[in-house]
């Protein structure tokens, strides 16, 4: 074994000696003292980590209670905890049933001033907010569209700008014009002069897409220590990050797909490590990181977010009667049969399977020599 | 317009529901409409609903009327003098029967002084809220309801007299307690239902205090010459019975002792009970494995019967023995016929059950415990006038649980053995603490119920006082005689060569999943191996084909069912499920082809 220490724990450990002004002959004590720890809590070879970490976050897992809501403060927002958001997160979903974001603000925005602007900048608007009352005049066959002018001041929005939206997002031939208040009517081009066409305007119509970021669905600024920040209900990260007055480093989302192709991988992994972890911690249990990283490691292992499904990760084993054991046996070995697959028995549930050691622990050394 | 339904179907429309409901009631009181009838209005669905349909749950209640009860003391006095009787009152409307839906329309009122002007209805007593065995729980309003329902539900597993008849009865599974008591705490439900006549516990000195450790967990210890003196003895009883079938082909069952010639005959000492018609004689001490009925059966098929073989030689032996871990005494013995006119004989085994480390006890508050430790009387605590506990219990179990009236039991207990007097418990109308706190030191004692006691081994004064006083204990059916269960070999599987499951048929203690991955955790990987040996095969492999092959001992010779004598067959050891495995691939068009390699 080489007597080397990582560099952080060498670096802490001089320093530390430096500050006591140690003797060389203790400075070599401690050293070893250190040395013996730190090897001491290395894992062993042949220790069976795998199934710790799973033993460890299973067991806990069980105390957890099934169904709890977290609600983040104020105004309906809540968010998936306990065990369903966990089996989201080890499953790898790609669809989470709450995504949110914590957006952080850089220095001049997130004193609190005009917070509710920015929040509202963000959030994604859609027609059918802004409208209180849409009428068909079949006469002139063109659309009344009642603005909402609450919804409209609040969000500081005017008619004129929405006539500009509607003319560059609404397919068809038609005509918009505004009163300059609160009335816009669309009326419709002379070729499709139609009742039906403008039903099927006035659908989608109130689909169109105003302003903000796709996908943020509610916004909501809180006070988080000094600073204000923006709790959204929805997740777009990438659009989020463009805006000037985010802060990069510090903002976030729990969509761990989103901050894959984001950010990479690695963050993914953090991602994982992160959300799993909040969620032990909020059910008041306690769970070694480690355990989480490891999980979060073979998640990640080959590059990209892979569940522990038989879709994800249980794919990727190479034994077929690993693979047999876990879910559908039929039709893994059916296409192991197919493809002609041999299993070399090399890792623990195929040599329980046929009752010959695992090579784990005791079971892991061989003899060098061969026996004839 | 209000709809009104009769038993559920239209029948016409009301303009004033609660008129015309009052005017149902009304008759109804007065017995020109079935007093069987309830009828209730819902305002949410504005919906009159008359029900007289069979199967309905109904409480009698006290009907109020402006304020005040229609049962005086008047009517009270009458009924104590049984001039009065309980239907009279009802024909006469001052009781009468709702059922849950009419009582979603009445208020009722618990005690006549929380009646107000808008009571319709007064509790005859609060103890109508509960059912018969949760109102045999005492001072159960002291207590979470939780811990009353469970009071409740042990109740129902304690051992008791179930039958005056039980000497001739032949019923599977009985216990019987040897010497039940009444309880000095009860609650007026024990009067009602004649509990006297068949109580199922006993009234024993329960010290609340640690015991060296034994009594922790919900464990309690008992004392062992308590025990000596009867305390907690049982009966059990359990029937054998075997019956002269008759089969297809004229052949029928004997009930003999069978004939050593007889396939599966046991040992001749299995028999010796056996009188000459076959069955075992009253009082004849058994022990497992012995048999108490002899019985052969005809063959399973005919065909096994060879030409010159004796008809002996092929019957099989089927009698009646005691299973593993049985032992007893012979009740009685009944011969009789079945309905199809078969000789049927019951023989009902009996076995004293003495209190032994594991049985289950429990007060009446669901305080239930096993028993840890069976203590020498000697060794018990004892009081300066040389009272012991039967039981010690442990204070740990009171306070997570809050079980109160598990501790005013205990000190009413006290109360009524030392003053020669029954105490009341009921719910809600029990006689008051502070009262028997009262007589408790009238009569000498200290009034929380505490007493000095000494160490029974050291005889050493303990530091604090020990609450102690007299508790109803009863008995539950689990006892450990009927569950403990252990194996080292014994019978396998017919498909799997695995060991068999469960107590009944000798079974294996299971090594599951959870266990397994435990094993690997450790990395015991030897010794995983090692206990997943149950069902270890050595299998002939074709090293050519990879598959099993034939070993046929007789010529001492291998070869391989498809490469014939080809091949080199060698001899792999796996789990006889794995072969299974390969079998079923088999049967599945796969072809499971075993790559054979040295192991080192």
């Amino acid at each position: 074994m080489a007597n080397i220490l990582p560099k952080k724990i060498q670096e802490s450990m001089d320093k530390q000696m430096d500050a006591a002004k140690l003797s060389d002959s203790k400075r070599k004590k401690v050293s070893e003292r250190v040395f013996e720890k730190y090897f001491g809590m290395k894992v062993h070879p042949g220790e069976c980590v795998g199934i710790i970490s799973a033993e460890s976050i299973g067991e806990p897992g069980t105390q957890m209670t099934l169904n709890t809501f977290h609600f983040a403060g104020v105004a309906e927002m809540n968010v998936t905890v306990g065990l369903p958001r966990l089996i989201e997160i080890l499953d790898g979903r790609k669809e989470i049933s709450t995504p949110t974001m914590e957006i952080y603000l850089i220095a001049p925005y997130n004193s609190g001033k005009d917070i509710k602007k920015i929040a509202n900048e963000i959030k994604e608007v859609k027609m059918k907010e802004l409208i209180s009352e849409i009428s068909i005049n079949i006469a002139n066959s063109s659309l009344d569209v009642v603005l909402d002018a609450e919804t409209l001041a609040e969000l500081e929005i005017n008619a004129k700008y929405i006539v500009k939206v509607l003319e560059k997002r609404l397919h068809g031939s038609f005509k918009c014009d505004t009163d300059g208040e609160k009335v816009i009517t669309i009326k419709l081009g002379d070729k499709a002069k139609d009742l039906k066409q403008l039903y099927r305007l006035k659908e989608s119509l109130k689909a169109v897409y105003v302003r903000g970021v796709k996908g943020i669905s509610q916004v909501l600024p809180i006070k988080k220590g000094e600073e204000f920040i923006i709790v959204t209900a929805g997740s777009n990260l990438k659009m989020v990050l463009k805006k000037e007055y985010v802060d990069q480093v510090r903002t976030t989302t729990n969509d761990i797909f989103q901050i894959e192709e984001v950010f990479g991988i690695e963050a993914a992994r953090s991602a994982i490590i992160n959300e799993a972890y909040k969620v032990i911690q909020e059910q008041g249990l306690n769970v070694d990181i480690r355990h989480l990283m490891l999980v979060a490691d073979t998640m990640c292992v080959n590059g990209k977010v892979k569940g522990i499904t038989r879709y994800g990760i249980i794919r990727e084993k190479t034994s077929v009667l690993a693979r047999a054991s876990f879910e559908t046996p039929l039709r893994h070995i059916f296409n192991a049969a197919k493809q002609g697959e041999e299993d070399v028995l090399n890792s623990v549930v195929e040599n329980v399977m046929i009752n010959q050691p695992v090579p784990i622990g005791t079971g892991l050394p061989g003899l060098i020599t061969k026996v004839k | 317009m209000t709809d009104v339904l009769l038993n559920g179907r239209f029948m016409g429309t009301v303009t004033n529901p609660t008129q015309f409901i009052e005017k149902i009631i009304a008759e109804r009181r007065k017995g020109t409409v079935s007093r069987n009838v309830s009828v209730h209005y819902d305002p949410r669905i504005d919906e009159v609903f008359v029900e007289s349909m069979s199967g309905r749950l109904r409480r009698p209640l006290i009907v109020v009327k402006d304020g005040k009860p229609l049962l005086t003391d008047k009517h009270l006095e009458q009924v104590e003098a049984g001039k009065l009787s309980w239907n009279e009152l009802v024909e006469q409307g001052i009781i009468e029967y709702l059922d849950a839906a009419e009582e979603e329309n009445a208020l009722v009122s618990f005690f006549k002084e929380e009646i107000t002007p808008e009571t319709t209805h007064l509790a005859i007593h609060p103890i109508d809220m509960f059912g018969i065995i949760t109102a045999l729980v005492p001072y159960s309003n002291f207590s979470t309801t939780q811990k009353v329902n469970t009071g409740s539900k042990n109740q129902k597993q304690a051992l008791g007299f179930y039958a005056a008849n039980f000497l001739i009865r032949m019923d599977m599974d009985v216990n019987l307690i040897h010497t039940p008591q009444r309880p000095i705490v009860k609650t007026i439900m024990h009067d009602f239902m004649d509990y006297d006549s068949h109580p199922s516990g006993q009234n024993l000195i329960v010290a609340v205090m640690s015991y060296k450790g034994y009594n922790m967990e919900d464990a309690i210890v008992i004392n062992g010459g308590s025990i000596e003196r009867g305390m907690g003895r049982s009966s059990y009883y359990r029937p054998l019975i075997a019956e002269e079938l008759r089969y297809s082909g004229g052949l029928l069952d004997e009930i003999c002792v069978p004939d050593k010639d007889v396939r599966g005959y046991k040992t001749e000492e299995d028999y010796r009970m056996l009188e000459e018609d076959g069955i075992i004689y009253p009082e004849a001490v058994v022990r497992e494995g012995e048999v108490v009925i002899g019985k052969t059966s005809p063959p399973r098929f005919l065909s096994n019967l060879g030409e010159y073989q004796l008809a002996s030689t092929t019957r099989r032996e089927s009698s009646e023995y005691l299973k593993h871990g049985e032992k007893g005494k012979v009740d009685i013995i009944v011969l009789t016929e079945n309905e199809e006119g078969n000789k049927l004989v019951e023989v009902k085994i009996r076995d004293e059950r003495i209190p032994e480390i594991g049985d289950k006890f429990t007060s009446r508050h669901g305080q239930k415990g096993v028993v840890g430790l069976i203590v020498p009387a000697d060794d018990m605590p004892f009081s300066a006038s040389g009272v012991s506990p039967d039981l010690i219990f442990s204070p740990m179990g009171i306070p997570s649980r809050m079980t109160v009236s598990h501790l005013i039991e205990l000190l009413g207990g006290k109360t009524g053995a030392l003053a020669g007097r029954y105490v009341d418990g009921t719910v809600f109308d029990a006689e008051v603490q502070a009262d028997l706190r009262k007589e408790l030191s009238s009569l000498g004692f200290r009034e929380n119920g505490t007493e000095t006691l000494y160490d029974g081994i050291t005889g050493r004064q303990f530091q604090v006082q020990i609450f102690i006083g007299n508790m109803y204990y009863l008995k539950l059916k689990h006892m450990v005689a009927n569950k403990i269960h252990a194996r080292a070999r014994g019978p396998i599987q017919l498909l799997t060569r695995q060991p068999t499951e469960g107590r009944a048929k000798g079974g294996g203690l299971r090594l599951g999943e959870m266990e397994k991955d435990t094993f690997i955790a450790h990395g015991a990987s030897m010794l995983l191996k090692e206990r997943f040996d149950s069902d270890d095969t050595v299998v002939p492999v074709c090293e050519k084909c990879g598959m099993v092959a034939i070993f046929d001992s007789y010529k001492n010779k291998r070869y391989c069912p498809v490469c014939g004598d080809d091949g080199k067959i060698e001899f792999v050891e796996m789990s006889y499920a794995f072969k299974l495995l390969l079998d079923e691939l088999k049967a599945l068009c796969i072809y499971p082809k075993l790559v054979l390699g040295d192991k080192y």
